[in-house]
């Protein structure tokens, strides 16, 4: 027993390790001028999507649900966040603080969104689900279109139309404008926050999977009728590993939302739930480091191919399918596991 | 003697199909009673039916008093029935030892933020989990497979497992549905001694569907014979294996 909390811990000492490795090389490559300043705008956004996948991998991996909605969470996160920034930029000027408040923020609306669009779509299974959430992460974008907020010397308006029927005096400042989104959401957003925020993903993650929930949660995942007949509440759990799920891409979406002039909704479409979907895939389904490298070598790749050019889709395609037959070929994960078994085990020897 | 469990006139249908029909029995604490039956006679219907993973068109079921008819699989554990499935049902993406620990989640309790926090609860109370889940491994000789997946273990290992994964919910009454299904004499008669000692050692009842003669007829006590769904016989053991109707309508020739 002892010596399998060792290796549960020593795996997650080492996913840590990666990316406090990766942190310091980038730093390093950084003050020796030695990244491109297209690579150095990239390193925000590589977090976001490390976040993201990791969290949807809690869905996907850990509780075993189809979720292709994760960017609707994301969209909630962003933009309750640089909402709240953007009131409090004047009064909180330290922007560390004001941004930790920010995340937190971003990442309670968006757990509060996950509560409640779970509590009906979780009774779905499979495809259903899939299919619905699908739904909900277009809906919620398509809401967060609609909402005209500014404020003038009376106070702040509201409008679900448009900037002119709010009746706010011309001197009043627009903070959301509809499908144009929010600007001048402050710059507070940085790499290593983006980091930190890896970190604290990873930390919430793994020791969720390591814990009484977290084995609820997989019991669940692998048979529902068992579980329930050693007296556990699916619904409960379910609920509970979509809710933090939901949270930490909210927290996602404060941290892109903060790194960008302008935010607009448009971005939070099925195409990043898919491709976060990808990542989780691609990393192995239940595998947490997994999603952790998947990201960034997915989101990094294009860009360093760009040099390529022509040759540059086709590079990234190869990459796309070495990578699932590392991951899930049966061949190659008998040979990884006698050769390599140390260093890439795949999540479900992870969590054992 | 109290009873444990006592159900009356229990029925369900699934379509035109009386799967099970005016089933009745009375098991006394610390009893190993057994159900026997020819395939599709509804035995496993009636564990469903017990379990609340199926509810009653008609009957009353009551647990040490208590009518648990109709209600929910979860709170009817809660209330002290645990089972075993004729197809095995395992967490087989987890560790044994974890299946053990699921079946241990209602006794030790802390918080999903002391869980992701490790505040201190967390330490003490995985610690107490993992020691009450080993000693039911142990009863299992399942203790040296603790750390592999339940995926990987071997066929009868996999029975055992369920078992212990039931026990660790504490129940009053356990359901074991065909126990020694796809296991060899050895196996069959290790396992008959196995479940003489949790009742022995647990304290608990036992309701068994096995269709195996040797066992039935080893360790159960009382027994009653279902047929198309409606009880043919039921008794004392050695009454009702020498009952004519029933060597007629399962036992054959
Ligand atoms: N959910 C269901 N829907 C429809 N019919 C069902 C359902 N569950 C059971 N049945 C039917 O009820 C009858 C009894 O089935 P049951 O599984 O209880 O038999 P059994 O006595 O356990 O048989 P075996 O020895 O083969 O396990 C069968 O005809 C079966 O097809
Ligand atoms: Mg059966």
């Amino acid at each position: 027993m002892t010596r399998m909390k060792n290796r549960k811990l020593r795996s997650n000492l080492i996913t840590y390790g990666i990316v406090i490795a990766a942190f310091i090389a980038v730093q390093a490559l950084q003050s020796a001028g030695r990244l491109s300043s297209l690579m150095a705008g990239l390193l925000v956004p590589l977090c976001v999507y490390v976040v993201l996948a990791v969290s949807l991998n809690l869905v996907v991996g850990i509780s075993g649900e189809l979720s292709l909605g994760h960017a609707g969470f994301m969209c909630v996160g962003a933009f309750t966040s640089a909402f709240f920034t953007n009131l409090v930029k004047d009064t909180i000027t330290i922007s560390g603080l004001r941004f930790f408040l920010a995340i937190l923020i971003g990442a309670a609306f968006a757990g509060i969104f996950g509560l409640l669009i779970g509590i009906p779509v979780l009774r779905l299974r499979g495809d259903y689900l899939a299919i619905v959430t699908l739904a909900f992460g277009e809906i919620i974008k398509n809401i967060m279109n609609l909402f005209y907020i500014g404020k003038d010397s009376a106070g702040y308006h509201m409008s679900l139309k448009d900037q002119f029927s709010m009746g706010m005096e011309p001197t009043g400042k627009m903070i959301i404008s509809g499908p144009m989104g929010i600007t001048g959401t402050p710059k507070d957003a940085s790499f290593l926050a983006g980091v930190i925020l890896i970190l604290v993903t990873l930390y919430i993650v793994l020791h969720l999977i390591d814990s009484r929930d977290g084995r609820a949660i997989m019991a669940i995942r692998d048979n529902r009728i068992a579980a329930e007949s050693v007296g556990l509440n699916v619904m409960k759990f379910k609920l509970m590993a979509f809710t933090v799920s939901a949270g930490l891409a909210g927290a996602a979406g404060a941290l892109y939302a903060h790194n960008l002039a302008t935010l607009q909704a448009k971005k939070f479409d099925y195409n990043t739930s898919i491709l976060t979907l990808v990542f989780v895939v691609l990393g192995g389904i239940g595998n947490i480091r997994g999603s952790v490298i998947a990201a960034v070598v997915l989101t990094a790749l294009p860009e360093m191919l760009r040099g390529l050019s022509n040759y540059r889709m086709l590079i990234y395609s190869i990459v796309l399918i070495v990578m699932m037959i590392f991951n899930w070929a049966p061949k190659v994960l008998e040979w990884r596991e006698r050769h390599l078994g140390r260093f890439f085990r795949r999540g479900r020897e992870e969590v054992m | 003697m109290a009873a444990i469990l006592e159900v009356n006139n229990l029925g369900i249908s699934f379509g035109g199909l009386h799967a099970v029909d005016n089933f009745h029995v009375t098991i006394n604490q610390g009893e190993l009673y057994g159900l026997i039956g020819p395939n599709g006679a509804g035995k496993t219907t009636i564990f469903n039916l017990l379990t609340g993973v199926y509810k009653p068109d008609e009957g009353i079921i009551r647990l040490d008093g208590q009518d648990i008819t109709g209600r929910k699989t979860i709170d009817i554990n809660k209330a002290g029935v645990a089972r075993t499935f004729q197809n095995i049902r395992l967490f087989h993406q987890i560790s044994v030892l974890d299946n053990v620990k699921v079946g241990l989640h209602n006794r030790y309790s802390y918080s999903t933020v002391t869980g992701i926090f490790r505040l201190p609860g967390y330490r003490r109370t995985e610690r107490l989990m993992d020691e009450k889940a080993m000693e039911l491994l142990k009863v299992f000789d399942l203790d040296t497979s603790a750390e592999i997946l339940a995926s990987n273990l071997p066929y009868g290992k996999q029975r055992k497992l369920e078992i212990a994964r039931a026990l660790a919910t504490d129940p009053k009454l356990l359901l074991l549905d065909e126990p020694a299904a796809g296991m060899n004499p050895n196996e069959t008669a290790e396992l008959m001694e196995t479940i003489r000692f949790v009742r022995e050692h647990f304290g608990i009842t036992i309701l068994l569907i096995e269709h195996d003669m040797k066992l039935v007829s080893g360790i159960c006590e009382r027994l009653s014979v279902l047929n198309f769904g409606k009880i043919l016989c039921e008794g004392e053991t050695s009454e009702v294996l020498h009952d004519p109707e029933v060597i007629k309508a399962y036992l054959g020739e």
